[in-house]
C-alpha cells in the first residue's frame, strides 16, 4: 500500500472529504444522466470533437464560469477565515492552499479563458471570417486549457493543493519547504494550459492578419479585434518566458537541480524575475481585451462612434510595449539597487500616460451620445470610475520609495483586485450579456442583470475598500489569523459583509441565465441592441458558416454604415464554402496530456515516458491524416439563408 | 482548393500561406523560449557551486563536429527546398536524407557529450550552472530529436505523394524549422561553448 500512500492528503480535514464526495457524486450523476438521456453521442460529434470557433467558445465561456465559482467559493473561505480575529474555520495550511488556489483558479483558469471565449466567438465574426485559421489547433487549445484546470483542480482531494501562493516563489516553492505535490501540480498543470494559450495566440494573430474581409485594412478593424490582436502579440512574447520558468521550477522539484535552490549556486530570485516578466504583460493580456469590449458596449450604447480610434489603437500598442517593461516593480523591496527601481518606477508610471487616454476617450465617446443604460452598459460606466481608483492606486504602488510601506499588504491586495475586477470580471460580465443574444439566440433578463449589477459593484467596494485601510495599518496579506489587539477586525468583517453580496450578485447572475432561458423571446432578430460591427451582420444563431458571401467593408463600422447609409456588405452570388471537418484528436491527445501530467506530478516515470511518446504518436498521426474538409453546397445555404435574407432587405 | 501558379506550391493557396505565416510566428516564441533559457543561463554562468566551471569541462573537438555538421545539415535542407522548387522529388528526397542523417549525427555526438559531462562530474545536479547547462542543450536536443522524426515523416509523404501544395508546404515548414535551430546552434556555440573557454 506504501505506493498508493502518495495519493493521500497530507492535511486532510471534513471540508475536503466532503469535497471528494462531492466530486464523486458529481461524476456519477453526470455520466448516468447522459446514458439516462441517451446524449453521449450528441456530447462526441457536436461538443468534444468540434472545430467550429463559436462553439468552442462556448465551451470556453462555460469552463470560465464553472472556474469562476470555484475560484469564488476559495475566496468567500478566505472573506470568512479572516472575518473575526483569531478564527478557527481554517488552519493556516489549508487556508494557504485557498489562498493559492483562488489565485491561480482566478487568473489561469477563470479570466484566460473567459478572455478566449469572448475572441473566439467574436473575432472571426467582427473580421468577417469563416472561423480561424487553424481550427483544429483552436479546439486543441481549449482542450490543453480544459486538461490543465482539471489536472489543477483535482489536487484538492488527490496529493494536496499546492500552498506557495499563486506566485509559487522559490525557495518556499521548492522541495525543501513544500514537501507534498502540490507545487507540482502547479507547474504542470499551468505548463498544460499555457500550451494551449500560445497556441491560441499564434493562431488568432494568424487569423487576423490573414483573413480579415476584403478592405478590412487594419486601421479599419474593430476596436476588439484591434486588442485582440495586441493581446495575442503579448501572449506569444510572454508565454515562452512562463513555458521556461514552469520548466526550470519542474527540474527543481522533480529532478534534482539547484536552478532556483538557496545551496550550490541557485538563485531564488531568478524565479521571481522569470514569473513576472511572464506575469506583468498576463496583466496587460487581460486587461486589453477588457478596453476592447468597453469600447464597443460603449460606442453601440452611446449610438456614437468611438471617439478617438487611432489613439485608441497607439495606446493599446504603447501599452503592450511598457508591459515588457516593468516587472520589476512586483519586487522593488528585495533590494537590487536605486538605479533598476527608479528605472521601473519610472516605466510603471508611465503606463497611466495610454491608459489614462483611454478613458478619456470613453469619456469623449459617451458625451453628447443617446446614452441607453443597458446591463452591459451599466458594467463599463461602473467601470471608469472604479477602475480609475485602481490605476490611482498602482501609481502609488508604482513608486519605489513609497512602496515599502505598501509591499506585501493587503493595500495591494486591495489595489489589484481594483484593476481586475472593474476592469477584467465587469467587461466580461458586459461583454457576455452584449453578446449573449448572438450567442445563444435569446437576450438575458435586463431587471434581474441590473440587480446583479448594483449587487456586485456595491458588494465589490465594500469588500475591497477596506483593505486599504487595514493594508496601510500593516495587515499583511495571506495572514490566515490576527489578534484582536491589532484592530483589523471590523473592517475584514465589513470585507466579509460585502463578499456576500458580491456572491449574491453572482448568484443573480446565474439565477438570470436559468430564469432567460425559461421566459426570454427567441424571437430577437440579428441586431437586437442596434449595434455598429460586422458580427451582428449575420443571423441568429449564426450559422455554421458564418455569413453567406464573404462581407466587404470600408469602415469601421460596417454594419451602421449600412443600417444608416444604406452602403452594402453583402454582393455578388453565393458561392460553395469550404469547411474543415470534426476531429476527436485534439480531446484524445489533450486526455494524454492529462495523463501525462498526473504521472510527472507523482513522479510515475514508466506511464510519464508512455504518454510522452503518445503525445508525439497523435502530432505524427495528424501529419498522415488525409483530411481536406468538406464544402456546403450552394443549395444547402440558399435553403438556410432564405428567411433571413428576406427579413434583413425588409428591414433595411 | 484554389491554387495560385504564379507562387512557389508550398505558398500557392491560401492555407498554404498561412500555415507558413503561423509558423514565423511560432519561430518568433521559440526565440523568446530560448532566449529566456539564454538569459537564465548567464546569469547563473558562474554560480558553479562546489561543481567544476565550464572552462574545466568543455572539450573543444566534439563540440566543432557538432558545429560543423549542424550547419552543413543546414545547407543540406536548402538545397533540399530547390530541388523541391524546380520539381526533382529524388534530389529533393536525397537532400532531406543527408540532413537528417547529419542530424543524426549531432545527436550522436551531443550524448557523447552529455556522458563525458556526467562521466566529469558536472551532472544535472552538481550545481546551478549544471543544471541551466544541461537544460539549455538539453532544450536544444530535444529539439533536434523532434525534428528528426518529423522530417522523416515529411519524407515518407513526399516519396508516397510527390511533391504537391501541401507535402511541399509541409517541407518548406520543416526547413524553417531546420535552420531555426541552426541559428540557435550558433549561439549556444559561440556564448556557452567560446565564452565558456576563454
Amino acid at each position: 500500500m506504501d505506493y498508493f500512500d502518495r495519493f493521500a492528503i497530507p492535511h486532510p480535514s471534513p471540508a475536503i472529504y466532503a469535497s471528494m464526495v462531492a466530486i464523486g457524486l458529481t461524476m456519477i450523476a453526470i455520466v448516468i444522466g447522459l446514458t439516462y438521456f441517451k446524449k453521449w453521442g450528441y456530447l462526441w460529434d457536436e461538443w468534444l470533437t468540434t472545430v467550429d470557433h463559436k462553439r468552442i467558445g462556448i465551451m470556453y465561456l462555460i469552463s470560465a464560469l464553472l472556474m469562476l465559482f470555484r475560484g469564488g467559493v476559495d475566496a468567500l473561505m478566505m472573506r470568512a477565515q479572516t472575518a473575526v480575529p483569531d478564527n478557527t474555520l481554517l488552519d493556516a495550511q489549508h487556508y494557504n492552499e485557498v489562498f493559492t488556489t483562488h489565485g491561480v483558479v482566478m487568473i489561469i483558469f477563470m479570466a484566460m479563458p473567459f478572455i478566449y471565449a469572448l475572441m473566439n466567438f467574436v473575432v472571426p465574426l467582427q473580421i468577417g471570417a469563416r472561423d480561424v485559421a487553424f481550427p483544429r489547433l483552436n479546439a486543441l487549445s481549449f482542450w490543453l486549457f480544459f486538461m490543465g484546470a482539471m489536472l489543477f483542480n483535482i489536487s484538492f482531494v488527490i496529493g494536496g493543493s499546492p500552498d506557495a501562493g499563486w506566485t509559487s516563489y522559490f525557495p518556499l516553492a521548492g522541495n525543501d519547504f513544500s514537501q507534498s505535490v502540490g507545487t507540482n501540480y502547479y507547474m504542470l498543470s499551468i505548463q498544460i494550459a499555457g500550451i494551449g494559450t500560445l497556441i491560441s495566440g499564434i493562431n488568432f494573430i494568424v487569423t487576423i492578419f490573414k483573413m480579415r474581409a476584403p478592405n478590412m485594412k487594419l486601421m479599419k478593424m474593430p476596436m476588439f479585434t484591434w486588442t485582440a490582436l495586441i493581446t495575442n502579440a503579448i501572449v506569444v512574447f510572454a508565454f515562452p518566458v512562463l513555458t521556461i520558468a514552469l520548466l526550470l521550477g519542474t527540474m527543481d522539484r522533480l529532478f534534482g537541480t539547484h536552478i532556483f535552490s538557496m545551496t550550490n549556486g541557485g538563485m531564488d530570485m531568478l524565479w521571481a524575475n522569470l514569473f513576472w516578466v511572464w506575469g506583468h504583460p498576463e496583466v496587460y493580456i487581460l486587461i486589453l481585451p477588457a478596453f476592447g469590449i468597453y469600447s464597443e458596449v460603449i460606442s453601440t450604447f452611446s449610438r456614437r462612434n468611438l471617439y478617438g480610434y487611432t489613439s485608441m489603437v497607439a495606446s493599446i500598442v504603447i501599452i503592450s510595449f511598457f508591459s515588457f517593461l516593468v516587472w520589476m516593480h512586483h519586487f522593488f523591496t528585495m533590494g537590487q539597487g536605486p538605479l533598476s527601481n527608479s528605472i521601473f518606477s519610472i516605466t510603471t508610471m508611465a503606463i497611466a500616460i495610454p491608459t489614462g487616454i483611454k478613458i478619456f476617450n470613453w469619456l469623449l465617446t459617451m458625451r453628447k451620445g443617446k446614452i441607453r443604460f443597458t446591463v452591459p452598459m451599466l458594467y463599463s460606466v461602473g467601470f471608469i470610475p472604479i477602475f480609475t481608483i485602481g490605476g490611482v492606486t498602482g501609481v502609488m504602488l508604482g513608486m519605489a520609495s513609497a512602496d515599502y510601506q505598501y509591499h506585501n499588504t493587503m493595500f495591494l491586495v486591495a489595489h489589484f483586485h481594483y484593476t481586475i475586477i472593474p476592469g477584467v470580471v465587469f467587461a466580461m460580465l458586459a461583454g457576455l450579456t452584449y453578446w449573449w443574444p448572438k450567442m445563444f439566440g435569446f437576450m438575458l433578463n435586463e431587471r434581474i442583470g441590473k440587480w446583479a449589477f448594483w449587487f456586485v459593484a456595491i458588494g465589490f467596494n465594500v469588500t475591497f475598500f477596506p483593505m486599504f485601510f487595514t493594508g496601510l495599518d500593516g495587515q499583511a496579506r495571506r495572514m490566515y489569523t490576527y489578534s484582536e489587539a491589532t484592530g483589523f477586525g471590523p473592517l475584514n468583517m465589513l470585507s466579509f459583509v460585502g463578499a456576500i453580496g458580491l456572491a449574491i450578485g453572482f448568484a443573480l447572475i446565474v439565477y438570470n441565465v436559468y430564469y432567460s432561458v425559461r421566459h426570454s423571446s427567441r424571437d430577437i432578430g440579428s441586431d437586437p441592441w442596434d449595434a455598429r460591427t460586422l458580427e451582428w451582420a449575420t443571423q441568429t444563431p449564426v450559422q455554421s458558416y458564418n455569413f453567406a458571401r464573404t462581407p466587404q467593408v470600408d469602415s469601421i463600422e460596417a454594419l451602421w454604415d449600412l443600417k444608416r447609409k444604406g452602403k452594402p456588405i453583402f454582393k455578388g452570388d453565393i458561392e460553395k464554402i469550404h469547411m474543415p471537418n470534426n476531429s476527436g484528436m485534439p480531446f484524445i491527445m489533450s486526455c494524454i496530456f492529462f495523463v501525462w501530467g498526473f504521472s510527472l506530478v507523482f513522479s510515475m516515470w514508466i506511464p510519464a515516458i508512455i504518454t510522452t511518446i503518445a503525445i508525439f504518436a497523435c502530432m505524427a498521426y495528424r501529419s498522415f491524416e488525409k483530411d481536406d474538409g468538406h464544402y456546403i453546397s450552394v443549395e444547402d445555404i440558399k435553403a438556410t439563408e432564405k428567411d433571413w435574407e428576406v427579413l434583413a432587405d425588409e428591414n433595411r | 482548393m484554389k491554387i495560385d501558379n504564379s507562387l512557389p506550391l508550398e505558398y500557392a493557396t491560401e492555407q498554404n500561406k498561412m500555415n507558413i505565416f503561423g509558423f514565423w510566428v511560432f519561430i518568433g516564441a521559440e526565440v523568446m523560449l530560448f532566449a529566456t533559457l539564454f538569459a537564465t543561463y548567464f546569469t547563473l554562468e558562474n554560480r558553479i557551486g562546489n561543481g567544476p566551471a565550464g572552462a574545466e569541462i568543455f572539450e573543444l573537438t566534439p563540440v566543432l563536429i557538432e558545429t560543423l555538421v549542424l550547419l552543413t545539415s543546414s545547407f543540406m535542407i536548402g538545397l533540399g527546398i530547390h530541388a523541391m522548387r524546380i520539381g526533382r522529388k529524388n534530389a529533393m528526397l536525397t537532400f532531406f536524407g543527408i540532413t537528417l542523417l547529419l542530424g543524426l549525427t549531432f545527436l550522436g555526438v551531443e550524448i557523447y557529450e552529455f556522458m563525458h559531462y556526467a562521466h566529469v562530474g558536472a551532472g544535472l545536479q552538481v550545481s546551478a550552472f549544471t543544471g541551466i547547462l544541461l537544460t539549455t542543450l538539453g532544450t536544444h536536443g530535444a529539439h533536434v530529436t523532434v525534428g528528426l522524426f518529423w522530417g522523416l515523416f515529411i519524407m515518407m509523404q513526399v516519396k508516397k505523394k510527390g511533391i504537391t501544395p501541401q507535402t511541399a508546404n509541409k517541407s518548406f515548414i520543416f526547413s524553417l524549422y531546420w535552420h531555426f535551430l541552426d541559428v540557435v546552434w550558433i549561439f549556444i556555440f559561440s556564448f556557452i561553448y567560446l565564452k565558456g573557454l576563454m
